[in-house]
């Protein structure tokens, strides 16, 4: 397991922080105060957090180290710092979406996934910065202001999570959670050197997680290694009767697997995958198959023709579902109303002001696509193509268990660099929209740097229900870097001697 | 090649999503959900006769539970989150009778 501690001797990884405080030889709150001096130190340049909870952090770390000091166990994840993406509802604290619209609404209820961690021990540190309502791939889009790449703050650290991405690249936060809708949690994970997941749709609760496109949405891990990710995955999955959509198993058993290896593992490379990634990522895409071939694994070409198709499918897909979830911001029950005259024109003049540019674009493409004359040839054809990916998956998945792909195009880009042009913007998601569209799980995992030393993460994808796969696949990738000297991992800030 | 969407198209599709645009913001829309929908317009030669439509990844289809009463929000919470709630309710501008 890579080491990225640097500033003091106490640990940053989830599965570390968690021993240390059930076994009583650390204390939540020391780990809690080296977390906070970081936020301290960096968080006016990187601007993670919409909202960060020091008072009730200390609180809750404090109670937890008294939990140890009565001989109870507080959970899997005692002690663990964890940053939210403030599109997750939090009781009696602000939820915002990064949107001016909803005001200082204080949700009346917590999300299943936030109840689940503060069950399992961890400590929350605050509310992430996101593009508005996870429209985005940069953090560029939120009524806040951007969040920045902890590894280069003239850079992007990807988005819709940017903040929740940031905040454990910088150290502010052990682990965090962000939403994937398109690929919101893999490619700021990929841009800021974290491991990001979206596991199985179903597997973990959407109840409470602000919704977006609500047959593509998948709350996930951001972590410092793989181990961290499962500890933290097997925390917040598991059925919820509250979400319709919730599969109805126990939670994921993912850490069991960690060890077992590449070899015999069949790792399928698609030979039709949409071209555009640019070299030095393709270069540590190749090393990724290098590497797994190494360790013993099968590399099997599959190809997945509806591959490219995905982005188109997803454009029309994600904004109708988010033109009809956002009908619901009409200045009535939640957060801001901009007064008028009569109930349509508040509606109006509330949605008018409160949403930004991006968000106000999409839902009317998404009206656009679902309004009369032309639902057929736009949501219908969409919806066809969808069906298309996912069976062109399923049939790539009968001859390997798991596939590779780069899960950037490209390292983080400068901050600005696409904002004026949306489609550019979009294309940042063209190797992480299919998994969506197909519902099932993949994940991002640094893997060395390319232009400008910028970390690159590889994605693995797996089948619906096989998270414990692609965790195997993804920890023999991490071993494989944690060997290679010559590289980093990624870490936010200079490694000290490991 | 006819314009794939007009500034009339554009227009009725904010008043459906209830924003209001300004002239440029309309002009701007209309370049970009063009530009948009050039893109997509990929998925134009596929064959997609006879495939059926996916709508979710699940294969749920409808979740039923028992009819028992179970823990609800709390209303004077919900109330408190609303711009304006007065007597238990949310309280609105007037919907009808304005015209008159």
């Amino acid at each position: 397991m890579p080491d990225t501690t640097t500033h003091s001797e106490l640990p940053q990884h989830a599965t570390l922080i968690a021993e240390g405080v059930r076994r009583g030889t650390l204390s939540a709150v020391d780990v809690l105060d080296d977390h906070l001096a970081r936020i301290d130190a960096r968080e006016g340049e990187i601007h993670a957090f919409n909202l960060v909870l020091a008072d009730l952090a200390r609180e809750r770390a404090a109670e937890i180290d008294s939990i140890v000091a009565q001989g109870g166990d507080p959970g899997i994840l005692a002690g663990v710092p964890v940053a939210l993406k403030d599109n997750m509802c939090t009781r009696g604290i602000p939820t915002t979406c990064s949107s001016k619209i909803l005001g200082d609404w204080k949700p009346p209820y917590d999300a299943t996934a936030v109840i689940r961690l503060r069950e399992a021990g961890a400590v929350v540190v605050g509310k992430t910065n996101l593009d508005e309502f996870a429209m985005g791939s940069s953090t560029e889009n939120s009524a806040f202001g951007p969040t920045r790449n902890p590894h280069d703050t003239t850079r992007v650290p990807g988005g819709s999570s940017g903040g929740s991405a940031a905040a454990v690249a910088a150290g502010f936060a052990s682990i965090s959670l962000g939403s994937d809708t398109g690929g919101s949690i893999r490619q700021p994970a990929a841009l800021c050197g974290t491991v990001g997941v979206k596991p199985t749709y179903g597997a973990v609760s959407r109840l409470g997680l602000v919704a977006f496109g609500s047959s593509l949405d998948q709350i996930g891990p951001f972590a410092h290694s793989v181990d961290d990710a499962a500890l933290t995955l097997e925390a917040i999955s598991g059925h919820d009767p509250g979400d319709s959509t919730s599969i109805e198993r126990p939670p994921l058993d993912l850490r069991s697997k960690l060890q077992m290896g590449a070899a015999g593992l069949r790792v399928g490379r698609i030979t039709d995958l949409p071209t555009g990634a640019s070299p030095d990522v393709q270069a540590r895409l190749d090393e990724a198959f290098e590497a797994l071939a190494a360790a013993g694994a099968e590399i099997v070409d599959v190809e997945v023709p509806a591959f490219g198709y995905g982005l188109t499918a997803y454009y029309l897909i994600a904004p109708a579902e988010a033109s009809s979830n956002l009908a619901r911001f009409d200045g009535v029950r939640f957060g801001s109303r901009t007064s008028a005259p009569d109930t349509n024109q508040m509606y109006m003049a509330t949605r008018t002001d409160g949403f930004g540019a991006e968000v106000k674009r999409r839902i009317m493409l998404g009206t656009y696509a679902l309004s009369a004359g032309y639902q057929e040839a736009y949501y219908g054809r969409a919806q066809k193509v969808r069906r298309l990916i996912a069976d062109d998956f399923a049939a790539a998945y009968a001859q390997a268990d798991v596939l590779l792909t780069p899960a950037s195009p490209t390292v983080a880009f400068e901050i600005g660099d696409k904002s004026s042009d949306p489609l550019a913007m979009y294309l940042c998601d063209t190797y992480t929209i299919p998994s969506n569209l197909s519902g099932d799980p993949a994940m991002s995992v640094p893997f060395g740097t390319g232009d400008g030393g910028l970390p690159v993460g590889v994605q693995v994808l797996a089948p619906a229900l096989q998270d414990h796969t692609m965790f195997r696949a993804a920890a023999e990738l991490e071993r494989y870097m944690s060997l290679s000297v010559s590289d980093t991992h990624g870490d936010a800030e200079p490694k000290g001697a490991n | 090649m006819p314009e794939r969407i007009t500034t009339a198209d554009v227009s009725k599709v904010a008043t459906l999503a209830r924003l209001t645009l300004t002239d440029d913001e309309l002009a701007t829309a209309t370049v970009e959900l063009g530009a948009m929908l050039d893109h997509f317009a990929d998925i134009d030669a596929l064959d997609l006769d006879g495939v059926e439509p996916m709508n979710n990844p699940t294969h749920l289809v409808n979740v039923m539970r028992d009819d028992v009463v179970g823990e609800v929000l709390d209303r004077d919470e919900v109330l408190a989150a609303a711009p304006l709630a007065e007597d238990d309710r949310f309280r609105v501008p007037p919907i009808i009778g304005l015209d008159d």
